[in-house]
């Protein structure tokens, strides 16, 4: 199975999602943002953390206008897989390929800490390792992680049961305490936690690796 | 030509910079703030010498890059 990890001027996770890939199982291929298309074969597209562009205009914008976005898009047109964490969340948002915007902070405050995640669906090929109800720990590194969306499209997300993760205790004021959500075909999710900084139990645990356990099981059946 | 196109959270979305602004007016004693929004101004400096060409262009570039119309709306001014 075989991933691609974008890095943007000014992401700073990629190589960690790179290395959380590997461990799982992953060949994983490095993209550059002015790349025009993505390597062959390509199952699982990442879109990692950081401050793309230094987070100039709003966060993610720059980025999602990349030379590389449109082989992005197409990816996801044909049904590929696309996980989006923290900046690379707010960059996918940012192209339109997940409904709503990463707002600044309900708290105005960066936060960076562990926080309690409850699996609110675990009908997704990133979460298909998890129990709904499931409580895991990861970590969040960020400021503007207050999802906002209007009442219609939350209650759609709701009724196709398209979030997949929720605060245990919200932190940045997101709408319907929500952490991570789904495409419509599911193949799609933008989480801001970072899953890729706990798959490691001597650096901040291992509940991150069920999302890279997931995909690759998921990918072995199609 | 200058084009300045003020970028603002719709009506209805929470503005939590506008709120501290809020918060932080009336702690320094100024009363009767009972609402701030807070948004921004960018200014375009146009080769374009055309208004209607160069505000058809400029909406472009709202709707492409300088506003996320999911959570604000924009207004143009072109002159």
């Amino acid at each position: 199975m075989k991933a691609a990890v974008i890095t943007f001027p000014g992401s700073n996770c990629d190589r960690d999602l790179a290395v959380a890939f590997e461990h799982a199982g992953f060949d994983v291929a490095r993209v550059w943002h002015k790349d025009t298309d993505l390597p062959a074969g390509v199952d699982v597209v990442g879109v990692p953390g950081g401050f793309s562009f230094g987070d100039y205009l709003r966060c993610g914008a720059i980025a999602a206008q990349s030379p590389i976005a449109a082989a992005l898009r197409a990816h996801a047109a044909k049904g590929g897989y696309v996980l989006g964490i923290c900046n690379g969340f707010q960059v996918i948002t940012e192209m339109g390929l997940l409904p709503g915007a990463l707002m600044r902070n309900a708290g105005l405050k960066f936060i960076c800490k562990s926080v309690d995640l409850v699996v609110a669906s675990a009908n997704s090929p990133f979460t298909k390792s998890f129990a709904v109800g499931q409580t895991i720990s990861l970590p969040i590194a960020h400021h503007d992680g207050n999802y906002t969306i209007d009442a219609d499209c939350l209650a759609r997300l709701q009724g196709e049961d398209r979030i997949a993760l929720r605060y245990g205790n919200n932190p940045n004021g997101s709408m319907g305490d929500i952490a991570g959500v789904l495409s419509e075909n599911r193949r799609v999710l933008g989480m801001m936690p970072h899953p890729e900084r706990a798959v490691d139990a001597r650096v901040g645990g291992t509940d991150g690796a069920g999302v890279f356990a997931s995909l690759l099981g998921e990918m072995a059946l199609v | 030509m200058k084009a300045r196109v003020t970028v603002m959270l719709k009506a209805g979305v929470l503005d939590v910079q506008g709120e501290a602004v809020r918060h932080a007016l009336g702690s320094l004693g100024f009363a009767g703030v009972s609402g701030v929004r807070q948004g921004k101004v960018i200014e375009l400096e146009l080769t374009e010498t055309d208004a209607g060409n160069a505000r058809a262009s400029v909406t472009a570039m709202c709707d492409k890059l300088l506003a996320n119309v999911v959570i604000e709306s924009y207004q143009i001014e072109v002159g």
